[in-house]
């Protein structure tokens, strides 16, 4: 049963000759026929490559030895260039791109011994937060098929999930990593930006895209984390700082820590599950001598309206690439100028909530309009960004929900773009300030669907927050369950 | 600040992004775009005269390397997704 492993259980029996890597990759691959039919986790699955990979290993062994991650399954989101395998970013307008090069992150788990499985699904160009918005039909969530597993990287998300595969890359804008694994139970985080390179990442909005690790444990994320963080000299925005040693540091003492409690991420309506959750891992945590704090972040319920100015802005600039030329669709009916295949391409391409975010973007920063909207979001950004800043000088991490209710149903929310944009308002901070955040599953509430809690640490902190999180684990003796499916 | 969003102003928004929309999704973007416009009129609420205002969530200047040569992707690989190339060039319809 591959289902439950995690990457040290995997590895030990690689280790020991209880399995080969082939055994594993294709006893993952058989769940994946068997389940993705009906999750509809994966665009493309990349058997073949999988397979050589793993016949070298078996031919090879000390070569699992020698890789952290030899001989391990991994997804990756299909917004994250891998050589040779389609990436297709949920769109029409790149449903036959080949890549010719890796992204860096994904660079780094091959060198590290990983084995890519296939490319996750999500919400076209990472727009939105359900998977709804794929050219590929919807991900549905493995804990009730009628329901989203969130978004965007809910592909990852539900694969994780469903154990089709042990763990997973995503990526994370204004939440698309934190939300998804919150919905779907699993561990998610969206590293501080600048952390992990965005090299080969297909460019939503550039000052808030962040790859990040999701697993059922926070063991299997500190892992992934340790792989692919680090500066990178294809990305200038990715820094320098020395790279923690996440999975030596795990288990390190967590009891002089505070914990800070910011009174407006409880002041919404909140599902009543979610609240009681939180207030009862707030217990757990000072039961393990962790100290609570009030905090207060007062421009909180202002991230949305910033977000959904400054994100758009910068999609609207990023996807003029898309122009039928250079790769992806190209649809010129009637044989017509340069002007009008423009048109048509990007009419056909696009669906339509990147159409929606192209037009509100384009609409921002037009002329006349720069200041009213663009300059005060960045401005409102800023201090978003302050409260954080002040906030952290009295705590070393924040919890919040991940957001105000469990998944909701397919369909729900997909003709209301405001009301699904008002799921993320406790998510967007963070990616506005450009601080890490994870989401840490705890239980499954009266539904039968996972509960968890978010922690937020300060720029460069992703320690503090794989500590906690793996100390909560360990208290509450976390054991990831699979749905029955 | 006037948030009713006309179709006039749909039609030019549109064609500066070089977005072909049908006639009944010019009229959903035009009252949907007017609603999340007004939420976001949230933000004038706050008063930010004296903010700097924020782009890059980890402050950095400019970063340099050495300009020296480095071996780049193959032209054939480079054209290998194009829609329509002869090989050597991108080729696309007529411009004028």
């Amino acid at each position: 049963m591959v289902a439950k492993l995690g990457i040290k259980e995997l590895r030990k029996g690689l280790l020991k000759g209880e399995f080969t890597v082939r055994e594993i990759v294709e006893s993952y691959f058989e769940r994946i026929e068997r389940l993705n039919p009906r999750i509809n986790a994966f665009i493309t699955v990349s058997r073949d490559m999988a397979i050589e990979q793993a016949l070298k290993f078996d031919e090879n062994p000390h070569s699992i030895r020698e890789k952290p991650l030899g001989g391990v399954p991994i997804a990756i989101k299909d917004c994250l260039c891998t050589q040779g395998i389609k990436t297709t970013c949920g769109s029409k307008i790149l449903q036959n791109f080949v890549p010719p090069y890796d992204a860096t992150c994904v660079k780094r788990l091959k060198e590290a011994g990983a084995i890519i499985v296939g490319k996750t699904n999500m919400d076209e160009f990472a727009m939105g937060s359900s998977t709804e918005h794929s050219a590929f039909g919807p991900t549905r969530n493995p804990w009730d098929i009628e329901r989203v597993p969130g978004g965007s990287s809910g592909g990852s998300a539900a694969a994780v999930a469903s154990g089709m595969v042990p763990v997973a890359l995503g990526t994370d804008t204004g939440g698309s990593i934190r939300q998804p694994a919150s919905f779907c139970g699993i561990v998610g985080l969206k590293p501080t930006y600048g952390r992990v390179s965005r090299y080969g990442l297909v460019a939503f909005a550039s000052s808030l895209d962040q790859v990040g690790p999701m697993g059922k444990r926070v063991d299997d994320v500190a892992m992934l984390l340790q792989i692919i963080a680090g500066r990178d000299d294809f990305d200038a925005t990715s820094v320098s700082i020395a790279v923690d040693k996440y999975c030596d540091n795990l288990n390190d003492r967590i009891n002089d820590m505070v914990i800070g409690i910011p009174k407006e991420y409880f002041s919404h309506k909140i599902d009543p599950e979610i609240q009681q959750a939180i207030e009862e891992a707030i217990g757990i945590f000072e039961s393990i001598g962790v100290k609570t704090v009030q905090v207060s972040l007062p421009h909180t319920d202002y991230g949305v309206a910033a977000y959904y100015i400054i994100a758009p802005a910068e999609a609207s600039s990023n996807l003029e690439r898309y122009d039928g030329v250079k790769y992806g669709l190209r649809s010129n009916p009637d044989k017509a100028d340069l002007t009008e295949m423009y048109l048509k391409t990007r009419a056909e391409g696009f669906g339509p909530e990147v159409k929606r975010r192209i037009m509100l973007g384009t609409y921002v920063l037009s002329a006349g309009y720069y200041e009213a909207y663009y300059k005060k979001a960045s401005q409102v950004r800023a201090l978003i960004k302050q409260d954080f800043d002040l906030a952290f000088k009295k705590c070393d991490a924040l919890i919040t929900p991940v957001t105000p209710s469990p998944p909701f149903k397919i369909g729900e929310k997909v003709d209301d773009p405001l009301e699904m944009y008002l799921n993320d308002i406790f998510t967007l901070p963070a990616s506005l300030a450009g601080v890490p955040g994870i989401s840490i599953p705890y239980k499954l509430n009266s539904s039968g669907i996972p509960v968890g809690f978010q922690l937020i640490g300060p720029h460069f902190q992703e320690s503090t927050l794989l500590k906690l999180a793996k100390a909560f684990h360990r208290e509450i003796e976390y054991n990831p369950e699979i749905p029955e499916l | 600040m006037e948030n009713k969003i006309t179709i006039d102003q749909v039609r030019h928004i549109a064609s500066l992004a070089r977005l072909e929309l049908a006639n009944e999704e010019e009229k959903r973007i035009a009252r949907q775009l007017a609603s999340i416009l007004e939420y976001v009129e949230k933000l004038n609420e706050l008063d930010t005269s004296n903010v700097k205002p924020m782009h890059h969530a980890v402050e950095r200047t400019n970063i340099f390397r050495e300009d020296v040569l480095k071996q780049s992707l193959e032209r054939e690989k480079v054209l290998a997704n194009a829609p329509e190339t002869d090989g050597v060039f991108f080729i696309v319809p007529r411009v004028l």
